[in-house]
């Protein structure tokens, strides 16, 4: 079918810096933000890896999927180990030319992740801080985290007879961030992969904490098909459950508009992890509340 | 230059003429005034280091990994509940080889809540893979830290090392001090040059996932690295000597021991009034000694059996205990000793998931035919202990 | 051993996860393709190659068959086949 040698062929091993050979599940919405956010902060960086599905699926003993220098320390550290990352450059008088990230996914950020995330930020420390919100502790086998969203089914805040999944609203975590004052709190996703592209680069031109989250649906996690990442990361947008904003030193300064806003049962019945409200329409009403709220709080809906 | 100094203070001076680059501080009572003074020496342009004031002991440890796994020098100092609150760093900052120094002020474990000293929390650590001392006075505080990092920072060992101090007596009690010229510091510890850092030029990922068929591995080679620093740590201590023209780090201190019956074991400073003890009972005609541990791990098994081994009684006199147990220098010392009517062998297996099979237990019964073991790891794959770290 | 657990960079390479296909996997058809380069964008394996139109192919010694190119590609120039073994 294809003519190309196998050494021509492999050279995307040359042209990115976090490289195929890694475990990730089939379609998995973080490896691919994780792509395109390792593409666009180029080789001049150092990451700091949470303990997470990233973190196990890229460096499995003796295989590392990264090509930029990366430590893995423990869960709730990533942030600080970042923070001594970025104290060590700048001792050394390389925080110009090395700059500094942390990856953590939204256990790692929102929850045990809170204090170090916190502590950075009010510091001040030059770091970018992506965290890669699959909302829910999906390496554990996928249970409920503060980035959970309402009604979301998680093997501990399960749909049940009583229960009809997680039954708060997800942390927001933009806004906490943004209260810090830094200069770049953003939420993007892997369903608008451009604009994801375009908030690291502005992230990184920026000198700070930086804090960028990112969308990444989990096919296994949320129940569909591994081709639908992107269309369920869209949908997840454009139904107002997953507004994208940009706060810069504290103040929502942009908003991605929806020009064509759809209601959240096409986002969520492609997903098993909301099949329970399909056959309950006193609580998709109140799904649908919380999106409005959204589209109303950040005025998403005036083009 | 001599002066007289806090404990704390005398931390500050001999850190600051390791000009580590990234110091993380937070508060815990009583190591606060090692930080207090350190971030003196930072404000007045004394000392050229990043100083992060961050917010728990929990990220003090973090920020340190990071600055060390960089190729940078870092520093922090803690206590008690600070300690065991970074506890789970500790563990991981020995697992990822990286040579920091953590200056802990011996203090009592809460509940209850209580500020003054005592060595539970040091020895609640013991089993993290750090190296750990014992400090008598201020001078050898002072002299340990710079004598930490030459150990630690040794590529053959890469291993982090406690120095313990006793909180209250030493870190607020005065004493001279004899405090070097940097020009002589700089003699003896080189800057730290580390092989393996996070380079933009040799991007290593470091900190990987260790699964069952490799997590045993690193265990076995940390343990052989500390029992192989035997014969650096008074080789150092020489050297400290030699340069210093005062008595450098050792295992143990022998006082009075060669002619005594009995001998009093201790750490850190209650072995002042010990040895003040054992020189009024001499002049009562008792044939009493001390013997000082100094290196509490790694721990000087051969050392103390040989000293000891002739002697009537020993005293094992400790600031902890092992709940449930009795006390762990006491637990240790008796190891070493005893000669019960069964014999004995001590075998590790099952690290990291590894699974226990009946070829483990033949090679373990195997082993116990020919010679008495009493840490003998199982199961290791020596294919896996290259010198070099990845594949 | 010693040391931490380290590995050299890109040392994945290894690890030929074009093994775990059973379903399906993408054939770049190279007739409508206007060479925009989404497909290259968001392959989460990153073994998509090319620049420009009808360059475009996958690395079948990586490519886990998810079927995100084939969703992207706005000119359906990539249509997912069943994977034969």
């Amino acid at each position: 079918m294809n003519s190309m040698s196998e050494s021509t062929i492999s050279k995307h091993f040359e042209e990115h810096f976090f490289v195929s050979g890694h475990t990730a599940c089939s379609g998995c919405g973080q490896a691919l933000a994780t792509r395109l956010v390792v593409d666009a902060i180029g080789k001049n960086n150092i990451v700091a890896n949470a303990t997470g599905c990233l973190e196990v699926f890229s460096t499995k003993y003796p295989q590392s999927s990264w090509r930029i220098p990366w430590i893995h320390s423990l869960f709730e550290n990533a942030a600080a180990v970042a923070s001594g990352i970025e104290a060590a450059l700048r001792y050394l008088g390389k925080i110009d030319t090395v700059r500094v990230c942390a990856f953590a996914g939204d256990g790692g950020t929102a929850d045990i992740g809170f204090q170090a995330l916190s502590g950075m930020l009010e510091r001040g420390h030059d770091v970018l801080f992506c965290c890669f919100d699959n909302e829910a502790y999906m390496n554990t086998g996928i249970q409920r985290s503060g980035l959970t969203p309402f009604q979301a089914s998680t093997t501990t805040s399960p749909a049940g007879k009583v229960w009809k999944g997680n039954w708060r609203l997800k942390k927001s975590l933009v806004e906490i961030v943004a209260a810090h004052f830094v200069p770049y709190s953003a939420s993007a996703s892997v369903g608008f992969p451009q604009d994801l592209q375009r908030k690291v680069k502005k992230a990184i031109s920026l000198r700070g904490p930086k804090y960028i989250q990112i969308h990444v649906p989990c096919p296994l996690g949320w129940g569909f098909d591994s081709s639908l990442t992107i269309d369920i990361g869209k949908k997840a947008v454009l139904s107002g459950l997953y507004p994208l904003v940009e706060y810069e030193g504290g103040k929502l300064t942009k908003v991605f508009k929806l020009s064509q806003k759809i209601p959240v049962i096409d986002y969520i019945k492609p997903q098993s992890r909301f099949r329970h409200l399909l056959k309950d329409e006193e609580a998709l009403r109140q799904l649908q509340k919380v999106a409005d709220k959204n589209i109303e709080y950040y005025k998403l809906g005036e083009v | 230059m001599r002066k007289f100094l806090e404990g704390s203070h005398a931390v500050a001076e001999a850190v600051k003429r390791c000009k580590p680059g990234v110091i993380s501080a937070y508060p815990i009572t009583p190591q606060t005034h090692i930080v207090e003074r350190i971030a003196d020496f930072v404000a007045n342009g004394e000392l050229n280091a990043q100083f992060i004031n961050v917010e728990s002991e929990h990220s003090a440890a973090s920020v340190v990994l990071g600055a060390e796994a960089c190729g940078v020098r870092a520093f922090t100092a803690t206590s008690s509940q600070g300690l065991i609150l970074m506890s789970e760093v500790l563990f991981n900052i020995a697992g990822l080889r990286l040579p920091l120094v953590l200056v802990c002020a011996n203090r009592a474990l809460s509940a209850p809540i209580n500020i003054w000293n005592d060595h539970q929390d040091a020895v609640a650590l013991r089993d993290s893979g750090w190296i750990m001392v014992f400090a008598e006075s201020n001078q050898e505080v002072h002299d340990f830290i710079y004598q930490a990092y030459k150990v630690g920072e040794n590529p053959k060992v890469m291993l982090p090392v406690m120095v313990n101090m006793d909180g209250y007596i030493l870190t607020h009690g005065m004493e001279p001090v004899d405090i070097p010229d940097q020009a002589l510091v700089d003699k003896f510890l080189p800057p730290y040059n580390p092989p393996y850092k996070l380079d933009i030029d040799n991007p290593l990922s470091l900190g990987l996932l260790g699964d069952p068929t490799v997590y045993l591995e690193t265990r076995y080679a940390l343990q052989k690295t500390l029992e192989e620093i035997k014969d650096l740590i008074p080789k150092v201590g020489e050297e400290f000597k030699q340069l210093f023209g005062r008595k450098g780090l050792n295992f143990v201190e022998s006082y009075k021991v060669d002619d005594a019956d009995s001998v009093i074991l201790g750490m850190g400073s209650l072995c002042g009034t010990v040895k003040d003890f054992v020189d009024k009972k001499r002049e009562e005609g008792e044939k009493i000694g001390l013997l000082r541990i100094i290196v509490y791990r790694p721990f000087p098994k051969k050392i103390i059996y040989e000293l000891l081994k002739e002697k009537e009684r020993l005293f094992i006199l400790e600031k902890a205990i092992s709940l449930g147990m009795e006390g762990p220098l006491y637990t240790e010392v008796k190891s070493l000793f005893n000669k019960p009517s069964p014999k004995m062998y001590g075998f590790i297996a099952g690290l990291g998931g590894r699974d226990i099979t009946f070829n483990t237990l033949e090679e373990m019964l195997k082993v116990g035919e020919d010679k008495e073991v009493d840490c003998y790891f199982l199961d290791v794959d020596h294919s896996l202990l290259k010198d070099e770290f990845y594949v | 051993m010693f040391g931490p657990l380290a590995a050299k960079p890109g040392s994945s390479k290894e690890n030929k996860t074009g093994s775990w296909r059973t379903l399906r996997k993408p054939k770049f058809l190279h007739k409508n393709c206007i060479g925009c380069g989404l497909c290259k964008l968001i392959c989460p394996e990153g073994c998509i190659i090319g620049e420009g139109k009808n360059t475009y192919i996958n690395d079948e010694l990586y490519c886990k068959g998810c079927g995100l190119c084939s969703y992207i590609c706005p000119k359906k120039d990539i249509e997912m086949v069943p994977e034969r073994k």
